[in-house]
C-alpha cells in the first residue's frame, strides 16, 4: 500500500514534468500549427544552462533564472530564425527542419559540455525527505517539483482564462485566420507563445536535473512521451495537456514499477524483467493508440 | 533521351564493383550496397509521402520487421526448431525475402488501418507511436537477443551463389532493387497511382468523384510497408544482423531526410537522396565526430531554402523547372 502510494507520487511528479513540456508544445501546435521536435532541445538547453550556473555559483536558485533565460532566449532565436518561416509550410518540412535543429543542438552541447552526464546538486533545504504518512517518507525535492508543476498549471489557467493575452491565445487555438483577420498582431502573439513554451521547457529541464542525469539526448527521451501527452490531450488544449500529462505520468510510472514484479509470478525472473520493462515502455503509446481510435482528435481537442 | 539516361545510370550501377576495385577503394562497394538498400526503403516511404501525402513518421518499423523476419527465420533454421511449433526456419533467400515482405505488409495493414482513421499531426504521431511500440517490443524480446539484436551467422542462400562475396551480394541487391523500382514505376503510373496523387492534392474532391480515400490510402500504406520490409530483409542479409535500432524513431527520421534530400514525390529522388545522405554521413563521420552538426545545418538549408531536393535541382538545370 505504502509502495503504491509512493509510486503514485512519483507518477504525479513525472506527470507534472510532462505537463510543463506539453503545455508549451500544445500551444505551439494549436496556435501556430507547427510541429516543434526541437522542444526537447529547449528542455536540454535549460538543464545545461541552469546546471552550469548552479555549479559555478554553488546556488541552485541562481541556476533557475539562468535556465529560464537561456531556454527562453533560445526559443526566441529558434522562432525568429527557423520556425517563423515554417508556419505556411506543410508538416513534413516542419518535422525535418526541427529534426535538423535537434541534431545541431545536440552537437553544440557535446562541443560545449562533452558527452559525460553532469549532475545538478539538490537545492539546500530540499535534500531530505518528509514523512507524509507514517512509514511513507518522500523526498522533499520531488514534492517541490509537484508543487511547482501544479502552481504553473494554476498560473497558466489564470493566464489563459482571465487575461487579454490568454483570450487571444484561446482565440488563436480555435481559429487562427479569424484572429488575424480581426487585426491582432499574430506574429507578436506567436513569439510570445513560443517564448512561453520555451520557458516552461527550460523550467522542466532544470527541475529534472537533480533527479535524472543532465546529458545529451535527454530531450528526445522525454519529447516522445510529451508528444503522446499532447496528442492524447488534444492539440491546443492546456486542460488536455494537464489531464493527459498526469494520467500518462502515473500510468507509465506504475507500469514500470509493478509490471516486472507481476510478470515474475508467471515466468522466469530475467525474462519477466526484460518483457515487463518493454511492455511498460509500450504502455503510453498503446494508450495513445486506443484514445485516438475512439477520439481521433484527442480528449479535449480545441476547435478548428 | 530519357531511356538513354536510365541506361547510363544502370550501366554505372553495374560497373560500380569494377570502379571501386580499380580505384583501390573496395570499401566503397559496401557503401554502394547500403545506398541501394536505403534507396528501396526511402522510395517506399516516398510512395506514400510524396505521392500519397501521408507523412508517416514510423516507416523504419517495417524496415526493422523485414530485418527481424530474416533474423528469426535464420535462428529457427540453425536451431532446427519450428517457430511457434509449426513454422520451420529457413535460410533460403527465395523464402525469407517474400516472407519478410509479407510480414511487413501484414503489420502495415494493421498499423495503417488504425492510423489512417486520423490525419494531419495525429497521423504523424500515431505512426511514430506504433513504431516506438514495436521498437520497445523488440527491445524486450529476450529469445531473439533483446536490445543486442540477433546475429545472422551466414547470409541467406540463393541459387548456390557465393553470397559471402561482396560483389555477388552487390549484384543480388542491385537486381532486386531493379525489380523493385520497375514494379514501383508500374504502380506509380497506374490508375491507382493517379488516384493516390489526386488524394494528396484534394482528398475531398477525390471522394466526391467516387474514390473512397481510406481504402486507397490503406492499400498504398501496405505497399509502402512491404517495400520497407524488403529493404530491411536485404539489410539483415547484408549486415548479417538485425537489431531494434533499425526501427528507432531516428531511423524513420533518416528515411524522411533521404526522401526530402532527393526531392519529395519524384520517382528517382529517393535514390539520389539515399546516396547523398549516406555519402555525407560516411565522409562527414570520417572528418569529424561532430558530423551531425554539419548534417543538421545542411538539412536545415535544404528544407528551408530549396524546393524539390536533388532531383528538383536536376530538373532546373535540365530546363524542366516550373
Amino acid at each position: 500500500m505504502i509502495l503504491i502510494l509512493e509510486q503514485l507520487l512519483n507518477g504525479l511528479q513525472f506527470g507534472v514534468m510532462l505537463f510543463l513540456l506539453a503545455a508549451g508544445l500544445t500551444l505551439i501546435f494549436g496556435i501556430m500549427g507547427v510541429i516543434n521536435l526541437a522542444h526537447g532541445s529547449l528542455y536540454m538547453v535549460g538543464a545545461y544552462a541552469g546546471t552550469y550556473v548552479a555549479t559555478e555559483t554553488g546556488s541552485f536558485w541562481l541556476g533557475l533564472p539562468a535556465a529560464l533565460g537561456a531556454a527562453a532566449l533560445t526559443g526566441f532565436a529558434i522562432e525568429a530564425l527557423v520556425v517563423r518561416r515554417l508556419y505556411a509550410r506543410d508538416h513534413l518540412d516542419q518535422v525535418l527542419a526541427t529534426f535538423a535543429l535537434i541534431l545541431i543542438f545536440n552537437q553544440l552541447i557535446v562541443l560545449g559540455f562533452g558527452r559525460q552526464p553532469v549532475f545538478t546538486a539538490l537545492p539546500s533545504g530540499f535534500g531530505g525527505s518528509v514523512e507524509l504518512l507514517p512509514g511513507l517518507p518522500y523526498p522533499t525535492y520531488r514534492l517541490l517539483i509537484i508543487a511547482t508543476g501544479l502552481s504553473v498549471a494554476l498560473g497558466l489557467y489564470l493566464l489563459i482564462n482571465r487575461t487579454r493575452i490568454g483570450m487571444l491565445v484561446r482565440a488563436g487555438a480555435t481559429n487562427r485566420d479569424m484572429v488575424r483577420a480581426l487585426g491582432v498582431d499574430i506574429r507578436l502573439l506567436y513569439t510570445v507563445v513560443f517564448g512561453l513554451g520555451a520557458l516552461l521547457a527550460g523550467l522542466a529541464g532544470y527541475m529534472a536535473g537533480p533527479i535524472s542525469a543532465v546529458q545529451v539526448g535527454m530531450g528526445e527521451q522525454i519529447l516522445l512521451a510529451t508528444f503522446v501527452v499532447v496528442v492524447v490531450g488534444g492539440v491546443g488544449s492546456i486542460k488536455g495537456a494537464f489531464v493527459a500529462g498526469i494520467v500518462l505520468g502515473v500510468v507509465d510510472t506504475m507500469l514500470r514499477a509493478f509490471l516486472p514484479g507481476l510478470l515474475r509470478l508467471v515466468m522466469a525472473p530475467s525474462d519477466a524483467d526484460a518483457i515487463g520493462l518493454g511492455v511498460a515502455s509500450m504502455g503510453i503509446y498503446l494508450l495513445m493508440a486506443l484514445v485516438l481510435l475512439v477520439r481521433p482528435k484527442g480528449l479535449f481537442a480545441a476547435g478548428g | 533521351m530519357r531511356l538513354l539516361v536510365f541506361a547510363l545510370g544502370f550501366g554505372f550501377l553495374l560497373a560500380v564493383p569494377f570502379l571501386t576495385q580499380s580505384i583501390g577503394q573496395p570499401a566503397l562497394l559496401t557503401l554502394a550496397s547500403r545506398i541501394l538498400i536505403y534507396a528501396i526503403a526511402a522510395a517506399s516511404l516516398n510512395f506514400i509521402l510524396g505521392y500519397g501525402g501521408m507523412v508517416s513518421f514510423g516507416h523504419a518499423a517495417f524496415f526493422g520487421i523485414g530485418a527481424y523476419t530474416v533474423g528469426i527465420l535464420f535462428a529457427h533454421h540453425s536451431s532446427a526448431e519450428p517457430l511457434f511449433g509449426l513454422i520451420p526456419g529457413s535460410n533460403q533467400m527465395l523464402i525469407t525475402l517474400p516472407a519478410a515482405v509479407l510480414v511487413a505488409g501484414l503489420f502495415a495493414g494493421l498499423i495503417g488501418a488504425l492510423s489512417l482513421r486520423t490525419g494531419g499531426v495525429q497521423f504523424i504521431m500515431i505512426t511514430l507511436a506504433f513504431a516506438q511500440m514495436l521498437f520497445f517490443f523488440f527491445v524486450s524480446l529476450t529469445p531473439y537477443g533483446a536490445e543486442d539484436g540477433i546475429i545472422i551467422r551466414r547470409t541467406n542462400e540463393l541459387f548456390g551463389l557465393n553470397m559471402r562475396d561482396k560483389t555477388v551480394l552487390y549484384y543480388v541487391i542491385l537486381a532486386i532493387a531493379l525489380v523493385f523500382f520497375l514494379a514501383l514505376w508500374r504502380v506509380v503510373n497506374s490508375s491507382f497511382g493517379a488516384v493516390l496523387k489526386g488524394m494528396r492534392q484534394n482528398e475531398r474532391r477525390m471522394a466526391a468523384i467516387g474514390f473512397a480515400p481510406y481504402r486507397y490510402k490503406l492499400f498504398a500504406f501496405v505497399l509502402a510497408g512491404m517495400g520497407a520490409g524488403l529493404a530491411g530483409a536485404l539489410m539483415a542479409n547484408f549486415l548479417r544482423f538485425a537489431s531494434p535500432d533499425m526501427m528507432h524513431w531516428t531511423k524513420s527520421g533518416e528515411l524522411m531526410i533521404m526522401v526530402i534530400l532527393g526531392g519529395v514525390g519524384s520517382f528517382f529522388g529517393p535514390i539520389f537522396g539515399a546516396a547523398a545522405f549516406l555519402i555525407l554521413e560516411t565522409f562527414l563521420a570520417g572528418w569529424s565526430e561532430h558530423w551531425p552538426l554539419a548534417l543538421g545545418l545542411i538539412l536545415l538549408v535544404v528544407v528551408m531554402g530549396t524546393k524539390g531536393g536533388i532531383s528538383g535541382l536536376f530538373d532546373r538545370f535540365g530546363g524542366r523547372g516550373k
